[in-house]
């Protein structure tokens, strides 16, 4: 004798993006946060020491933000034109900016006045950046030149202008404090080392750069530039290693997480892409505005992004911590001990184990199911908290009601409120390629059972009106889909050489696209 | 030539009767000198032309009783012993036997074909049968007979004494019943319930209307009657239950009607006390309602097939149902299944092709609705049902179930692939392909994938790659395409883990596919597609070639083995048997015969092919290499074989003459249309079956009892002793204290002496001894001589001869405890006394 086989909701995948881990960690971020600046954010930067402040640069001034708060904790002012380019030193003590005029700022973080001015360049400095020694900054600008500044003396120590057009990207190498790479408008990517005081290394992007990145093992170098971004080898002296196409706008910005160096990109597309390891889109953050800067904290415990609206949006991940403080307030029942008590015995090895007669526990449907009340089995399926968030049991209560040919006496003799449920259900998920072939059935048998006192009911009445509307505009659709796929067909069949084979390896291609259609 | 060598062998067990007359008892026996708990111990069952007989409570086949020429119909216990049961048979005979030893004590012969037999306590001598009148088959004509048995000592008697009871009765078995011991018996037909009185001599009629106000059906289904009370109960075609009463005078009946069946009644059974009626139907419900308490009942749900019979022991502690599956389930009278005994499940069709499960060898085909059953022909056992659609089954009429359509095993055992189907005769088929890998952990298998919709229409056939190393799959469908599926094939989920995807798809002008087939090395895969078989390479599926031979759609399909592996046989519509070389691509033999079946033997070249021409199905063994057939069997069997398979032996048989020869390596097995399962085997094997069924001895013949159980353990002792000094020896050594335990336990307990008297005998019996043989048959000798002494002393008083006997047995003691000599003595004495008396005779 065998007990009773509870209904089987199957389990069919969805269609669209694979749920994998990757998405799940950047899936756990809080919804953002906006704060309004006062014109387009050029520039943000964290600052190395926690609490990981950051510095946004925004129109004509800078501010501090601290990771939690919504205001600025400090804001340097002192700027005649445009602010750009403002970043930490590696302590996180001063803080450099250019500006529109051609002047470099180099502001301490406790003080509202620069401490020193270095003046040189004669257009607008876009890029300004401290080397690693510390001790000096460096700053790309707008009239083709790349100097080099002693910050004790506030003096130009070199010049150096191989750049052919404006210079818009600026990385500093972190191991070495000679070295820096510019990225150019000139389509140009280029390694200087202030010891010889020359490029050492000139690679083609292109495109105009827009921003250029160094791994933290400086061995990789990211550009991004066009709608493009590449990965420069630098130890196979500046190989290609790919070039990723992903973004239908201009890249504007790029970083690295700290955690496994997943490659992070921002576009005037107003999307924020984030790739893996072997430089595959995992994840992807929609913004409301194109996106000219963007950073991420150290831990990627936040990610800012800054927009050409002036709107910073900033998202702060979610802990599980968070999550617990939630659920415990909520709850309320006996605790854990409770439910565990005596069960987490273990058996000494020469005691006589006398094991319990295994309960079979039942859904309340299933249990109906199964003394067949079949009306209130479908009453259960279709119970608030069911239909809405779990649709798939209730679809799967009706292929079982129709298997045990019991569809139509379940659905028979009801009054307008549970009427009213059915048809809202149907009109939710029937264009659900997964459940739309029960849930068509459901409506074909409605239709008949109720046909003649439709017209008693203004509310059925006009669901059924709205479900005809919808059915025939998803006919169009179908029925468009199926042009598509006639056309689709026509052009792969011209593109293929003649050849026997050839035709047959086009069929799979079509039932994707009819799957799609589906 | 070669039907002397080999022969047709049926494997089928519990074959259930197209007339539903599966009968079968559960028998209480047991000894009544120790007054021991009443042990069910036996059920014996009609099957075939056999009666079988099974123990309750090792669900064992135990021995069959053989001798009917036809099918068995009925059978009955002998209500004057209840060791020994009547069985009746189409072939127009009722044997008596004696269950347990399995031997034929009588043969009636009556001359008619009989379908059913009843029997009552009150009419001692009398057999109640089911005879078929009728002279053309299309009006059947029952009568109900009775049949007064001639008391002679022959083995066979003619009976001829008959006495028609009632001429019109309905062919169930069911519907006929014997009320309150015999009194009257109760019998419907169609719409009439008829009472006849024995007493009275007088038949009582009452007729129910066709249909009542709601349109339900009134026919009568079955009838059983309350064993102490005046009622009789009915079952009837709408599932309603009436309980008559009152109806001895006709005018003033009576009767209360209870309804839980939403189906036909098929059986009802009245418990021995009369306290419960127990019922069943389709719904495979065994109900078991309350006597007098109106709608009290309880329920043992999804018991497996429609329930088809019930019955309950004498003493109520065991109830028995048979199912329409090929079963019988023994519960307890708590309600409690504790035995089943499970034939080879035979579902209404069998969709799956014969397979072999190569793991454990087992016959794998469709079993119970929506389970694949694995059956070991080697111990000739039911092993196990897999759950495929894991539903659960709704047992109504007509109602469109999901069943298993096809099903293929890899080449290792590790993967079954199977298709379920739903909505065959409607419009929207509904069909799962599924996955299951062979869980080494559990020893069953594991559901690993479900693909929805793995075609657009309905799948044809599938078929697993040869090859060890990669398991590929190929479906064929009807909508014109062929697939492959492989394992682990989707690169975009990242966890590894071992889902199955489809690698490949393709078609060939849009034709329908009709056959698959893989290569033996599995380089190769054949489809063919209407007229054309095309060939595949599998590694980067190109289509190599395509052969043709026109006109006639391809049926089957297969590849040559070993040294015959270039060739590729094929059958068509046509009549045509299509013999290609796949070096040359060109067609190498053809033959004109009608092929129904083309079955490969995987571990030799040679292929068996089905024939059905004109009424009957031939059988041709041969290789592809030759067009020759090397072994030709016409006239195998009546019906279309469509499915067969080879079975693997356990090992190899030397067989050196040509004709069966093709045998050693494997053995063909066959479904017919008939759904019986049949073989052939060699005439050495033959032998060998038969000396072994010889062997079975049944040993438990006496009832488990604390004492038996003493005793058991001394015996166990001492077969292990005997079984370790005679290894060869066929048979154990009879025990030689177990004569006088079988003596002490069988004797009636009035006409044993004293306890006291016989512990010393008993005791004696336990110990072993170097003379116990010797004693044994001095022993018998003295009893002979003891009943002499009776017939010498009858003159004495009636009341004497107890104490005599007593005294008799306080001798034996006494003699048995004293020397041999002595009592050798003492025969002399006795001897020469009985001369004596005839010396003193003849003088006179």
């Amino acid at each position: 004798m065998a007990s009773f086989k509870p209904t089987k909701v199957p389990f069919l995948p969805k269609l669209g993006e694979k749920v994998t881990e990757e998405t799940l960690y950047w899936k756990n971020y809080k919804s953002p946060v906006q704060i309004k600046e006062f014109g387009a954010i050029t520039k943000i930067d964290f600052s190395p020491l926690p609490p990981h402040n950051y510095a946004v640069t925004a129109s004509t001034r800078i501010h501090i933000y601290g990771p939690h708060s919504q205001e600025p904790i400090r804001s340097f002012t002192r700027f005649r034109d445009t602010a750009y380019g403002g970043r930490f030193r590696g302590d996180g003590k001063l803080l450099v900016a250019g500006s529109e005029e051609g002047l470099i700022r180099l502001f301490d973080i406790s003080g509202r006045v620069a401490l020193r001015q270095f003046k040189g360049h004669t257009k607008a400095v876009h890029m300004t950046s401290f080397l690693s020694d510390g001790f000096r900054v460096v700053s790309g600008s707008d009239d083709l030149s790349c100097r080099v500044w002693d910050v004790p003396s506030a003096v130009e120590l070199s010049s150096l202008t191989e750049h052919t057009d404006y210079i818009r990207a600026l990385a500093p190498s972190k191991l070495n404090p000679d070295l820096f790479v510019t990225g150019s408008y000139d389509h140009t990517v280029k390694v200087f080392d202030m010891r010889s005081g020359s490029s050492v290394m000139t690679m083609q992007h292109g495109h105009p750069v827009e921003c250029v990145l160094l791994y933290p093992s400086e061995a990789l170098l990211v550009s991004t530039g066009g709608r493009y971004v590449k990965v420069w080898d630098l130890l196979k002296g500046g190989q290609e290693l790919v070039s990723l196409k992903n973004h239908h706008k201009t890249v504007t910005c790029a970083c690295l997480s700290s955690v496994g160096n997943k490659l992070l990109t921002g576009s005037l597309d107003r999307h924020v892409k984030v790739y893996n390891s072997s430089y595959k889109v995992v994840h992807n953050f929609d913004c409301d505005a194109s996106i000219l800067s963007m950073a991420i904290a150290p831990d990627d415990e936040a990610l800012a992004v800054g927009m050409t609206n002036g709107v910073l949006s900033v998202r702060h991940r979610r802990h599980k911590k968070d999550k617990e403080t939630l659920t415990s307030r909520r709850r309320r029942g006996p605790s854990y001990q409770v439910f565990v008590k005596g069960k987490n015995f273990v058996p000494r090895q020469d005691d006589f184990l006398v094991s319990k007669p295994v309960k079979q526990y039942l859904r309340k449907y299933d249990k109906q199911l199964k003394s067949f009340e079949v009306s209130k089995a479908l009453d259960t399926a279709l119970q608030t908290w069911t239909r809405t968030s779990k649709p798939d049991v209730t679809v799967a209560v009706i292929i079982e009601l129709k298997r045990r040919g019991t569809l139509k006496n379940a659905l028979a003799g009801r009054n307008e409120e549970s009427l009213t449920k059915i048809l809202n259900f149907l009109l939710k998920h029937i264009f659900d390629p997964r459940f739309s072939r029960p849930l068509l059935m459901v409506g074909d048998i409605v239709l008949d059972l109720y046909q003649q006192v439709f017209h008693q009911s203004p509310v059925v009445e006009r669901l059924l009106q709205r479900l005809m509307e919808v059915l025939g505009r998803e006919a169009e659709l179908q029925q468009e889909l199926l042009q598509v796929l006639g056309i689709l067909d026509t052009l792969f069949t011209s593109l293929t050489p003649r050849k026997e084979v050839a035709a047959l390896a086009a069929s799979p291609v079509a039932q994707e696209s009819q799957l799609q259609a589906a | 030539m070669a039907i002397t060598v080999v022969s047709v062998k049926k494997v089928l067990l519990l074959r259930t009767l197209p007339l539903k007359l599966n009968e079968e008892v559960v028998e209480e026996y047991g000894s009544h000198r120790f007054m021991l708990s009443h042990g069910c111990r036996f059920v014996l069952c009609a099957s075939g032309d056999l009666v079988k007989v099974y123990s309750t409570r090792t669900e064992e086949w135990l021995h069959s009783l053989q001798g009917h020429t036809n099918q068995v119909t009925g059978i009955a216990l002998n209500p004057a012993n209840h060791l020994q049961v009547y069985s009746c048979s189409a072939d127009g005979t009722v044997k008596l036997w004696d269950f347990i030893d399995g031997i034929l004590i009588k043969t009636f012969i009556i001359g008619y074909p009989l379908f059913a037999i009843y029997v009552s306590e009150k009419h001692e001598g009398v057999l109640f049968l089911h005879v078929s009148m009728a002279t053309d088959s299309k009006n059947e004509c029952f009568q109900l007979v009775a049949v007064h048995l001639p008391k002679s000592a022959e083995q066979e008697v003619e009976a001829k004494e008959m006495s028609v009871v009632s001429s019109h009765i309905s062919s169930n078995p069911s519907c006929t019943a014997f009320g309150r011991g015999g009194e009257y018996i109760a019998f419907a037909r169609r719409l009439q319930l008829n009472v006849y009185f024995f007493r009275k001599q007088k038949t009582c009629s009452f007729s129910l209307k066709a249909t009542d106000k709601k349109g339900a059906q009134n026919a009568f289904t079955c009838i059983t009657c309350h064993p102490t009370d005046d009622c009789i109960a009915t079952g009837h075609e709408d599932g309603k239950i009436r309980l008559w009463r009152n109806f001895i005078h006709k005018k003033e009946y009576t009767y209360s009607t209870q309804h839980w069946h939403h189906n036909a009644v098929n059986t009802l059974c009245f418990t021995p006390e009369g306290t419960h009626l127990l019922s069943g139907g389709i719904e495979s419900v065994l109900v078991q309602w309350q006597y007098g308490a109106g709608n009290r009942k309880e329920f043992l749900p999804r018991l497996g097939g429609s329930i088809l019979h019930i019955s309950a022991s004498s003493d109520g502690q065991l109830f028995c149902t048979s199912h329409s599956d090929n079963k019988i389930t023994v519960i307890e009278s708590s309600f409690k299944v504790c035995g089943v005994l499970q034939g080879l499940v035979k579902g209404d069709a069998v969709l799956t092709d014969l397979m072999i499960d190569p793991r454990s060898k087992a016959l794998v085909l469709n079993g119970k609705p929506g389970h694949l059953q694995f059956y070991s022909l080697l111990r000739d056992k039911h092993l196990y049902n897999l759950d495929i659609v894991q539903q659960e089954y709704i047992y109504e009429a007509g109602l469109d179930q999901f069943e298993v359509a096809k099903a293929a095993f890899d080449i290792k055992g590790s993967w079954l692939a199977t298709v379920e189907e739903r909505g065959q005769k409607s419009s929207d088929l509904e069909f799962f392909l599924k996955l299951w890998a062979f869980d080494e952990r559990t020893q069953s298998f594991v559901l690993n994938t479900t693909i929805t919709a793995a075609h657009t229409d309905r799948i044809i056939s599938m078929c697993f790659s040869s090859s060890e190393e990669t398991t590929m799959l190929v479906t064929i469908a009807e909508d014109g395409q062929f697939k492959a599926w492989c394992q682990g094939a989707d690169a975009d989920t990242q966890q590894n883990q071992n889902f199955w995807s489809c690698d490949f798809v393709g078609s060939y002008h849009n034709l329908k596919p009709t056959n698959c087939s893989f290569s033996a090395d599995s380089s190769l895969l054949a489809v063919s597609f209407q007229e054309v078989i095309t060939i595949w390479s599998p590694e980067t599926w190109e289509m190599l070639t395509t052969l043709c031979q026109p006109p006639g759609i391809i049926r089957d399909l297969c590849f040559g083995r070993l040294s015959c592996s270039k060739y590729l046989l094929g059958t068509t519509t046509r009549n045509l048997l299509c013999c290609w070389n796949l070096l040359t691509c060109a067609l190498e033999w053809s033959s004109s015969v009608e092929v129904s079946k083309l079955q490969p033997d995987p571990l030799s070249e040679n292929v068996a092919a089905f024939s059905y021409q004109s009424k009957h199905t031939d059988l041709f063994v041969f290789k592809p290499s030759e067009p020759r057939p090397l072994f030709t069997n016409k006239n195998v069997c009546s019906e279309k074989v469509h499915r067969a398979v080879f079975v693997p032996r356990e090992e190899l048989l030397n067989n050196c003459d040509e004709s069966s020869q093709w045998l050693n390596r494997s053995q063909l097995y066959f479904l017919t249309q008939n759904m019986d399962l049949l073989t052939f085997s060699t005439a050495t094997e033959e032998d060998r079956m038969l000396s072994s069924s010889k062997q079975l001895v049944i040993d438990d013949s006496v009832a488990v009892t604390p004492f038996y159980l003493l005793l058991g353990k001394h015996r166990q002792q001492q077969q292990k002793l005997n079984t370790q000094s005679h290894p060869a020896a066929d048979k154990p050594q009879q025990p030689q204290g177990s004569v006088t335990i079988k003596e002490l336990l069988h004797t009636p307990a009035h006409v044993l002496p004293a306890a006291s008297v016989l512990c010393s005998m008993f005791v004696n019996s336990l110990l072993i001894s170097n003379t116990g043989v010797q004693q044994d048959c001095l022993r018998e000798e003295m009893d002979s001589e003891k009943e002499e002494e009776d017939s010498e002393e009858e003159m004495e008083a009636c009341d004497s001869q107890q104490e005599l006997r007593v005294q008799g047995s306080v001798d034996e003691v006494m003699l048995k405890l004293s020397k041999a000599q002595e009592r050798e003595l003492k025969r002399v004495r006795k001897t020469d006394f009985s001369w004596m008396a005839d010396l003193i005779d003849s003088k006179p």
